[in-house]
């Protein structure tokens, strides 16, 4: 079967992040990136697929051109080929068009993403990229089970309640972290991803933004909170102190 | 401005509060069926197409996460997903694991679509009328939602608990809370990615997909505090966090805190608190 994977490059957990001058995105520069966990998780999936079913794993990303350093990534983990759709926008509606077009040509089994990005963190391309497609989807999965023709998922549901639901292949997963164990990269992987293909696509024109960020800036500041910090055992001992004569807890 | 709410058991009498701080004309409806994504987007396509709403209001829930957006796009538009203030034309979300809020402003004209989160409106209420749709074709077929084996661990009752994140770093360095969790007589408890590393087992979760608690104290050690760990939290009479990051949201909810490395802080904290209880 062909599985295709949607991942997303986002700045690398526990980045120091800064506001850019214009106040509506994040300073990039001087940032290291990788890719996004859910979808980790997603590529994860789509390589165990392939090992039970056969067939082939395409990574699929949408970015500026830094972003073929994730997709060689993800081909070192051991997807077959990368297809890099290079745009500067992260608008959802834009990139899940690019995603789709890009798609429609390879005709895929069963296309997986993670289930939200953790930068914007909309959580929607998955579904739109289903939508577009004209396929069906289903979201927040945590198991993956192929039969001929069909598929059959589990999906997790509020409070620790899950659904199982069965649709028709080709399908749209967007898979939830944790379902899976993440595998390295084997030095062999390395060297054989460098002879992958990784084909670049320019990106078409998208269809008007419907929303755009205004203003990104850091939430105020909790005034009731007492934060200490300094010395640890100083810090401890005032936190004991307000625990045991403030809050009564101790 | 014109407002369809779209209710759900789940959020229901937020999702009113809303739609009425939204917009004088509201319109509320819940949609007559069982729910599959492809069944609800045909349904709430239809509905909009016949009440013609400029803003179409959801909860943000899981299943407003599986199917609202398709709907959005069938008007070319995203839904802006999880918004914790604001009304039109622009409604405030958070980004970044909750590190930096968005003002995200709407562009050009209805309808638009936007999911509240849980707890950020109050509730109201308002009649809501039920939508049954002309053609419910599905190519989903949903079974019976289920829970998993019956939980070994009951957080809910715990008068304090001990809750751990990635800033353990490693399963090895577990020891450290444990440490603060037996000198507290507490429950240790967990953040998703440390039971998704299957460090701790899930029934020791907090969080949206875990356990929601409401403790007297609530340690979260190593949380930054993204916002699916908060709503399973933020019923908790005090919460003290521990983090090296003074800009983590933990410490937007917490009413004490040290900004620290956790391995540097926990251990004196025990012997501060063994002294304490001596």
């Amino acid at each position: 079967m062909k599985i295709v994977v949607a991942i997303k490059q986002v700045p690398l957990r526990d980045s120091p992040l800064r506001v850019n001058t214009a106040g509506t995105w994040i300073e990039e520069d001087h940032l290291s990136f990788e890719i996004n966990e859910p979808d980790a998780y997603a590529l994860e999936e789509a390589l165990q697929l392939r090992e039970k079913h056969g067939g082939e794993v395409i990574a699929i990303s949408a970015g500026p051109a830094r972003v073929s350093q994730t997709i060689r990534e993800a081909l070192a983990k051991g997807a077959d080929r990368g297809i890099h759709v290079e745009v500067a926008t992260f608008d959802t509606l834009h990139v899940a068009n690019l995603l789709a077009a890009a798609l429609k040509t390879e005709a895929p089994d069963l296309v997986l993403t993670g289930l939200q990005s953790d930068d914007l963190g909309y959580g929607q391309t998955g579904v739109i990229l289903a939508e577009l497609l004209g396929l069906p989807s289903s979201t927040i999965i945590m198991q993956v089970e192929v039969h001929p023709g069909k598929v059959r998922v589990k999906r997790e549901l509020e409070d620790g309640w899950f659904q199982h639901i069965e649709m028709p292949l080709p399908a749209v997963l967007t898979i939830q972290s944790g379902l899976n164990k993440l595998r390295y990269a084997t030095l062999m992987g390395i060297k054989k991803a460098k002879s992958k293909e990784l084909k670049l696509v320019s990106a078409a024109e998208g269809p008007p933004a419907s929303a755009v960020i205004e203003k990104l800036y850091a939430p105020e500041k909790n005034q009731q909170g007492q934060i200490f910090d300094g010395d640890p055992k100083a810090a401890a001992a005032k936190l004991v102190e307000k625990l045991r004569f403030e809050a009564r807890v101790i | 401005m014109s407002v369809l709410a779209i209710v759900e058991e789940r959020m229901a009498s937020e999702v009113l509060a809303a739609a009425q701080e939204f917009g004088q004309d509201v319109q509320a409806y819940s949609i007559d069926l069982p729910y599959t994504a492809d069944a609800y987007a045909a349904a709430v396509e239809e509905l909009i197409r016949k009440v013609n709403p400029t803003l179409v209001v959801f909860g943000h829930t899981y299943q407003t996460r599986d199917y609202a957006p398709k709907v959005a796009a069938r008007f070319g538009r995203i839904l802006i997903g999880d918004v914790i203030a604001g009304k039109p034309p622009v409604f405030v979300r958070q980004t970044f694991q909750g590190k930096f809020n968005a003002d995200v402003r709407l562009v050009g004209d209805g309808p638009h679509f936007v999911s509240i989160q849980a707890g950020a409106w109050r509730a109201a209420s308002a009649p809501v009328e039920t939508f049954s749709p002309s053609s419910p074709a599905s190519r989903q077929v949903a079974e019976p939602p289920f829970r998993e084996a019956a939980r070994a661990v009951d957080l809910t009752a715990a008068d304090i608990i001990v809750s751990v994140g990635r800033g353990i770093k490693e399963k090895e360095n577990l020891p450290v809370v444990e440490a603060l969790a037996q000198a507290l007589g507490a429950e240790l408890a967990a953040s998703r990615p440390i039971c998704d590393a299957g460090w701790l087992p899930m029934d020791r979760q907090v969080g949206s997909s875990g356990q929601t608690v409401s403790p007297q104290v609530y340690f979260a050690v190593g949380i930054s505090g993204a916002i699916q760990h908060l709503v399973g939290m933020k019923g908790a009479k005090t919460v003290v966090a521990i983090n090296k990051d003074p800009d983590a949201p933990i410490f937007e909810v917490a009413h004490y805190g040290i900004v620290g490395d956790l391995f540097e802080v926990v251990p004196v904290l025990v012997e501060e608190i063994k002294k304490q209880k001596a």
